[in-house]
């Protein structure tokens, strides 16, 4: 058999006749080398010299570490518990929304209680958590009259995270339940069994994958979270927040490597296996289309209390949701609720540099929101339309980014990137010891430390993979061949992508923006770890205020975070409406 | 209208791709040599999986060929980009551009080539008379019906007057009727638009219908080049006798230069080049042959099925099934099930491999 040697030499010299396609790869590549893989790498370079000389000495050290041992076995049970729990609630409510026949308002209940999570800073739950069932929480202590009630802890994180985290698998179970087909559990009904039967025997093990798949993602989520159990944990501490304090109180910075090199293992292991062994059986077991809708359940032995299941879960999220905006109103928590006041407001923007908080969030996420949108639309492109040797490159390391909690992130920036402000008197212990400096520390980007740039990349990063995701999915509903039209008659590749490609994903393209907006504004985890003095970031002013016990100040912050945010999510649908391609395709019809 | 009719000519051209469930290497196309005359209308006919796609997309630009050279007018082109190629390319799904409307998707090659606005104008309504869509330019690509917008298509081709038109199954997600009328047009306007075409199908009546060359593929290879006449008379093997139309074959050996054995019973065959003595195979179609009460072989009815044209027979001469099919059966002889009966031909209606 011949080489393939002269048809991809031929692909090689097509693509080089294309200088913005290749100018484009470059670009990417090194974006992903320097701000993914680099910060990485050079974790593991500190963990493994960090004592100095190649050892295995500092993982003897931190595994010496009775706080780190236990934050292991910490993290590994909290995540465990609230993956199943997150699974379960979360099927609950994808199979009553696909399977059973609900009220209208019930309906309802579910868009807001999948839209919640989304618009609100991560870690509004554990807030109201400690503000309704804490030691003066407004049910124990003047419902119930507990005086001692203590929310913090393994059960006070695993409860919020559940919480935070279900809808995660609600979203996703529907979506597959949505793509059984129909005349599969008919079948089975006609053959005599009974409803309980079905579930048992076709709905749950054609599910089971997806089930899998829901269960690792969230225990993911788990113990990538920061900010819950730094906020609840009380003295339970988990891998993310031991890393951090490894780093901010210790300050040992090749201890804190180390433990952030096991937390990716135990993430990047997670996600392998979610990633190539659940997606690909999901797929398998659930590519059927429905081929007709699904006749609905109405015995109301069967609805009422799976609705009634369902209502009570979704009022008790949503309590603990208006619970924040609320809490900011009475004067103070926990011993005077009226009358109802706005001090805290005021004194957010008078007394707390809340209007600087807002302005530096708002423009920062503001300009790494388009940047995020536009890269994942063109790694999506790229990973989807497009053949090329780096192509794996960029869609695995895009994808890997997923897999890295924020924490695991925020200490390889510091050591990546830190150049003069380790090197000033407060943190001179950091450049103790014989460890490595990153390869920038004054250098091509040593000025990047500390700037709003690395904050605004921080952003980008985080955002990164699931707009890429959301783009290639969007992507691969298009037609290849409309893009190859184009190409054929005469475009080059930008003419494609800003004519054929970018027109026909606007919605996915517009949503992007508002995620990636979204989700910097509300960030947390990375930058907690980066942020400067002289920026002050709204999640991190609200960390610091709840963790200080100031309640009602950091309810007034997040009050007005889920207000901008809630709000650009309308603004945006606003704008898809009136400019979006779906209304425009139905019109002309 | 072209400006040039170009012709196409493939020199050892192969395609190696990946199994991707075995890892395997394998040719998707293998040493195949072509040549397109200009202006002249050619079909690559074969099953799916035989390369013709693949073959396609080499001309157009879009896979790299791993050996060979592939020349347009006498140029080598494979280094060169699908944009920078004179070819056009109809698509199997049409591949309209969804938020265009049909006079914006004609006028989007024209517009990449900086003609002024005077002159896409004109072009794009003369294509679109062309195309009998005239009037229907302001309109959305899903406003139309399939066949409409499978005329956008050629039109948003046809309009950058390429050297070669290259058509990738354009008929194949129409229904039935609209196909064979599609067809007519297409074979009309490339006449009249007097344009190289290489139009790839597995449909062997839509081959027949617009050839004037059918390039016939198997598994990566080219099997058969000839006209539809040439294909369907003399087929080159059992495969393209097979993939044309109907076909029976009858196993025997030669033993004279015109005369074969088929079990036993002398038949009368047109002279060929094949080995005396050596075992052949005859070629029958279908509507060549006739039941009778005297023929070549002797045969036993299994199935007799009137179908209004023609009487639908399956017999069986020895263990081979045959079928017949015998036209205007209105005042000739029925045969039943069971019934035993002679296949009757000509020594012209066979045809010895």
């Amino acid at each position: 058999m011949a080489k393939k040697g002269q048809g991809a030499a031929l692909d090689r010299k097509k693509l080089m006749a294309d200088p913005i396609m290749v100018g484009t790869i470059v670009v990417l590549v090194t974006f992903l080398t320097v701000f993914i893989l680099y910060p990485l790498a050079i974790l593991l370079v500190d963990s493994f010299v960090g004592d100095g000389g190649f050892s295995l000495s500092v993982f003897k050290r931190i595994f010496a570490m009775p706080t780190f041992t236990k934050a292991i076995t910490n993290t590994l049970k909290v995540g465990f518990l609230v993956g199943i729990l997150s699974t379960i609630v979360g099927l609950l409510f994808a199979y009553v929304e696909v399977y059973v026949r609900v009220g209208r308002g019930v309906g309802g209940l579910f868009k807001v209680v999948s839209m919640l999570p989304v618009v609100s800073p991560p870690f509004v739950l554990s807030l109201s958590m400690i503000m309704l069932f804490g030691k003066a929480g407004l049910i124990t202590r003047e419902l119930l009259k507990i005086y001692d009630n203590s929310v913090y802890g393994f059960w006070g994180i695993v409860i919020v995270q559940s919480l935070t985290f279900f809808p995660v698998c609600y979203m996703m179970l529907k979506g597959l339940l949505k793509n059984i087909d129909p005349s599969l559990e008919e079948a089975a009904r006609d053959m005599g069994a009974s409803r309980g039967k079905v579930f048992m025997t076709v709905t749950l093990p054609l599910l089971l994958p997806g089930l899998g798949n829901a269960f690792l993602v969230t225990f993911i989520e788990s113990i990538a979270d920061f900010a819950n159990p730094m906020i609840i944990g009380g003295s339970y501490d988990t891998l993310a927040t031991t890393i951090y304090l490894q780093i901010t109180g210790a300050y040992d910075k090749a201890g804190a490597a180390a433990m952030a090199v096991v937390l990716l293992s135990i993430t990047l292991l997670m996600f392998a296996v979610q990633k190539y062994y659940l997606e690909a059986k999901t797929a398998a077991t659930l590519t059927g289309k429905a081929s007709r809708g699904r006749m609905l359940i109405e015995e109301r032995s069967v609805t009422i209390p799976l609705t009634i299941l369902c209502a009570l879960a979704a009022f008790f999220v949503i309590m603990m949701y208006l619970c924040v905006p609320i809490g900011a109103l009475f004067p103070t928590w926990g011993y005077k609720y009226t009358p109802l006041t706005f001090k805290w407001f005021g004194q957010v923007f008078t007394k707390y540099k809340g209007l600087k908080a807002f302005r530096d969030s708002f423009v920062l996420s503001l300009i790494a929101s388009p940047i995020t949108a536009l890269l994942s639309m063109i790694i999506s492109y790229l990973v989807v339309k497009r053949k090329f040797k780096a192509k794996g490159f960029i869609e695995a390391v895009s994808m890997l980014a997923m897999a890295v909690p924020g924490t695991v992130l925020g200490v390889g920036y510091i050591r990546g990137f830190s150049g003069g402000l380790f090197h000033s008197s407060d943190w001179g212990i950091f450049s103790e010891g014989g460890a490595l400096h990153g390869l920038f520390p004054n250098g091509l980007l040593g000025g990047i430390y500390g700037s709003a740039a690395i904050l605004i990349i921080v952003f980008v990063v985080r955002s990164l993979p699931t707009g890429t995701r959301s783009g290639i999915s969007a992507l691969r509903q298009i037609d290849k061949s409309i893009e190859e039209s184009a190409y054929d008659m005469g475009a080059d590749s930008l003419t494609v992508f800003m004519t054929v490609t970018l027109p026909l994903i606007k919605d996915s393209f517009l949503s992007g923006l508002v995620t990636a907006f979204v989700r910097s504004i509300t960030a947390i985890s990375a930058i907690i770890l980066l942020v400067t003095p002289q920026f002050l970031l709204i999640t991190v002013q609200i960390n610091e205020f709840a963790e200080k016990g100031s309640y009602s100040i950091a309810c007034a912050f997040a009050t007005i975070l889920i207000i901008i945010t809630y709000g650009s999510v309308l603004l945006m649908n606003l704008v898809m409406k009136f400019f979006g391609t779906s209304r425009k395709l139905k019109e002309d019809e | 209208m072209a400006k040039e009719k170009k012709g196409v000519r493939l020199e050892h051209i192969s395609k190696i791709y990946q199994d991707p469930k075995t890892k395997k290497d394998f040719y998707a196309v293998h040493d195949t040599s072509l040549e397109i005359a200009p202006g002249s209308f050619v079909t690559l006919l074969g099953p799916s999986g035989c390369g013709k796609t693949t073959t396609l997309r080499m001309i157009a630009g879009f896979e790299s060929p791993d050996e060979g050279e592939i020349y347009l007018g006498g140029e080598p082109i494979n280094a060169l980009t699908p944009n920078k190629r004179d070819t056009a390319m109809v698509f199997q799904s049409y591949a309209l551009l969804p938020h265009y409307n049909i006079f914006d998707n004609v006028a989007y090659g024209l517009k990449l080539r900086k003609m002024d606005k005077e002159t896409i104008k004109k072009k794009v309504m003369d294509i679109l008379k062309l195309v009998g869509l005239e009037g229907m330019e302001g309109r959305m690509t899903n406003q139309l019906s399939g066949g409409q917008q499978q005329r956008v298509a050629l039109a948003r081709a046809l309009v950058l007057e390429p050297g070669v038109l290259l058509f990738d199954e354009p008929l194949s997600n129409l229904d039935a009727k609209l196909r064979v009328s599609m067809r007519t047009e297409i074979r009309r306007i490339q006449q009249e638009a007097g344009i190289t075409a290489v139009y790839v199908t597995h449909d062997q009546s839509e081959a027949m219908a617009l050839s004037d060359q059918i390039i016939i593929m198997e598994k990566g290879v080219v099997a058969q080049i000839g006209t539809p006449q040439e294909v369907y008379y003399h087929p080159s093997n059992e495969f393209v006798a097979d993939f044309i139309g109907e076909a029976n074959f009858l196993r025997g050996t030669l033993v004279s230069t015109d005369t074969a054995d088929i079990g036993g019973h002398k038949v009368a065959v047109a002279a060929s080049g094949h080995d005396v003595g050596g075992a052949c195979t005859l070629v029958l179609r279908p509507e060549s042959a006739v039941l009778g009460d005297k023929g070549q072989l002797p045969c036993k009815v299994i199935l007799s099925c009137f179908m209004g044209s023609y009487q639908n027979y399956h017999v069986m001469v020895g263990d081979t099934l045959v079928k017949i099919t015998d036209f205007n059966p209105k005042n000739r002889k029925v045969y039943q099930v069971g019934d035993d009966a002679w296949v009757a031909f000509t020594s012209e209606d066979v045809h010895v491999l």
